[in-house]
């Protein structure tokens, strides 16, 4: 009974031809007759793909109608407008001048110390993922779960390890003191704080795919490199840094789209004026009463900024999962 | 960078005899390739210090008697677990706020899980076998939910809630439709790594002897992809617990504040060793969590490849 089934179609279930195969053995499957009901796998993706529809992007069409929208004259709520030829641009242009004005400042501020940051990352990433990958050994497995441990640490308690550390009567402060130096007020607006607080953050984020591409290097590689008469630092240079750009460039990418985002490192370790970024001017305006259309227009000015990054991201990863 | 020595002669021969021993013996240790990476382990030990060791003592405050959460001041004490803490300020399991936070992190975890996950591993599978312009959007719609920043996703979402869907209330269930929005690429990434080293070889197998193709998903490849699963899942539920941008924009009220919300609020303000120990109570959730999705992984994977190696990089 079972196999009528299968090897016919069963009436009303039209096969159709692109369907009936699936590489890379789906010939065997076409030649046995087994046919696929019409949009078999479409219904598996369906309902997270409704789900994304319906609350990943729709969400953005709102955000995009609320920045352009109108305000209630009465309670400063936002109105969205949803038909892009009634939409206003006022908000937009006054928000666009604020970022060019009072903010632009921190518009500055937060690329520096995002790529001040990514770069310490980068460079503690690299050197960590690098030894894992080509010396770990037997220690390789206890190396991975320390490495992966600040992964299930949650982000606020590992600010708040520092935030700790770092206070004015903390352990730090403690041991400049007890080594003769003078203390600092690290948790008063320091830049170099907010750094390190971001570094602290996001560095694991960078060391585990340079670690994943560095594992996967063919050792014959550097061997032939070593063969041929180059040195260690020479074959380092001339063939494993090449090798790993790409690796390099989605782990930049992977630290700085949550840093372009981040307030709370900011909140957390300095909450002083002379550190907002981005995130934080971004955090305000949403839990400002009223200035609902501005938040949004915010949101779409960050939006802007990364999605260029994100899209690089997309693309590498795309021809990453071709080339498995 | 290879030897200057060589260059040396190829270019112009020595005028001199070669240097004397002592520092070439340096060069020479230098120049072993088989030396020890002594620089990059000290990196590396000196990373991990450096990573764990400010967390390790945040959980060891958590023990301490005195107000401030920055020093420990002896002796040991639970009395900010499940005392009253110092002069009655409150601890994690006697405060009702904390309590109830406790509560609903957990809530929203489990639930996060049980709807992200299922949606999650039959999107992978669709994906997987789904060719044409639609699997394509319907993959970049999901990566891009992968990669936007939390701030952005949660500010979607609660406008859409504010403004769109009026007649979902801010807390629980907008913050379950946030959480699930940012969580389901997790089962959908890890399970597609899954399926590509499955192939499709075993339901074939199946279907040659007989299954139609829902039977031999069922029986076969569900069974197949159950590591994946539970990690995933134990992957999503871990995530939930730490998550906090997106409870924090979504709540209502203080009885929708989450954990990870109470502790941001109470560190910004003058924090007391219980927020240390509620912290404390999120990490041993999620490793709890994580370690028995590793044995259920290791479990379920038994004679397959797979372990640490293969865990790790599905996170």
């Amino acid at each position: 009974v079972r196999s009528s089934e299968t090897l016919e179609p069963a009436p009303g279930l039209e096969p159709a031809p692109n369907e009936t195969k699936r590489p890379p053995a789906g010939a065997v499957a076409a030649s046995a007759g087994v046919w696929y009901p019409k949009r078999f796998w479409q219904k598996f993706a369906a309902p997270a793909t409704i789900w994304l529809l319906v609350f990943f992007a729709l969400p953005f069409y709102v955000v995009v109608s609320i920045g352009f929208g109108t305000v209630d004259e009465a309670f400063r709520s936002p109105i969205p407008v949803y038909q892009p030829w009634w939409w206003q641009f006022q908000t937009a242009s006054e928000a666009l001048d604020k970022v060019f004005g009072r903010f632009w400042p921190a518009y500055l501020r937060t690329f520096a110390f995002v790529l001040i940051a990514s770069a310490i990352c980068l460079t503690i990433g690299y050197a960590v993922a690098y030894y894992v990958a080509r010396f770990g050994g037997k220690r390789r497995a206890m190396f991975l779960v320390l490495l992966i441990a600040p992964f299930w640490i949650s982000y606020l308690m590992r600010m708040l390890a520092w935030q700790s550390l770092l206070k004015e009567d903390g352990y730090i402060n403690g041991f400049l003191h007890l080594v003769g130096l003078p203390t600092f007020g690290w948790l008063e607006g320091q830049p170099i704080t907010v750094i390190l607080g971001l570094v602290y953050g996001y560095v694991p984020y960078m060391i585990l795919p340079l670690y994943g591409f560095l594992d996967r290097i063919d050792g014959s590689l550097l061997e032939a490199g070593r063969d041929l008469g180059a040195s260690p630092v020479r074959t380092f240079f001339r063939v494993t840094l090449p090798l790993s750009k790409p690796a390099i460039l989605a782990g930049l990418v992977i630290v700085t789209l949550p840093m372009f985002g981040d307030y709370y490192t900011n909140n957390l370790l300095s909450g002083s004026p002379r550190t907002t970024m981005i995130g934080n001017i971004l955090d305000d305006s949403i839990n400002t009463s009223g200035q609902g259309p501005e938040a949004a227009i915010f949101t779409m000015i960050l939006m802007v900024i990364l999605i260029i990054p994100m899209l690089y991201y997309l693309r590498s990863t795309a021809r990453d999962l071709e080339r498995r | 960078m290879s030897s200057p020595t060589q260059t040396r002669t190829v270019g112009r021969p020595p005028a001199r005899p070669l240097p004397v021993p002592a520092p070439k013996r340096r060069r020479s240790w230098r120049a072993d390739p088989w030396r020890k990476p002594r620089v990059l382990e000290a990196i590396t030990w000196a990373y991990l210090l450096w990573s764990l060791v400010p967390v390790l003592i945040a959980i060891w405050i958590s023990f301490s008697s005195g107000r401030s959460n920055s020093t420990f001041t002896g002796p040991f004490s639970l009395q900010y677990w499940t005392g009253t803490g110092f002069e009655g300020s409150g601890s994690l399991f006697r405060d009702p706020e904390l309590r109830s936070a406790i509560r609903q992190t957990v809530t929203l975890s489990a639930l996060t899980m049980l709807v992200a996950v299922p949606l999650g591993v039959l999107f992978a599978i669709g994906l997987d076998r789904w060719r044409g312009r639609g699997a394509r959007a319907s993959n970049f719609l999901m990566l891009l939910s992968f990669v936007m920043p939390e701030i952005i996703l949660g500010v979607a979402v609660l406008y859409v809630v504010l403004y769109l869907f009026k007649f979902i209330p801010l807390g629980t269930p907008a913050q379950l439709i946030g959480l699930i929005t940012f969580q389901i690429s997790y089962p959908v990434i890890i399970v597609r790594a899954r399926l590509l080293s499955i192939g499709s070889e075993y339901e074939e197998a199946a279907m040659d002897l007989g299954a139609t193709p829902r039977q031999s998903i069922r029986a076969v490849l569900l069974p197949l992809l159950a590591p994946a699963v539970l990690a995933s899942a134990a992957i999503v539920f871990a995530d939930t617990v730490d998550d906090f941008v997106t409870v924090t924009y979504l709540k209502r009220d203080t009885a929708s504040e989450a954990l990870a919300t109470k502790i941001y609020t109470q560190v910004r303000g003058s924090p007391t060793p219980a927020v240390n120990a509620a912290a404390t109570l999120m990490l041993i959730t999620t490793t709890a969590v994580i370690a028995l999705g590793y044995i259920a992984y290791k479990r379920y994977s038994r004679g397959q490849q797979g372990g640490l190696q293969e865990f790790s990089s599905s996170i």
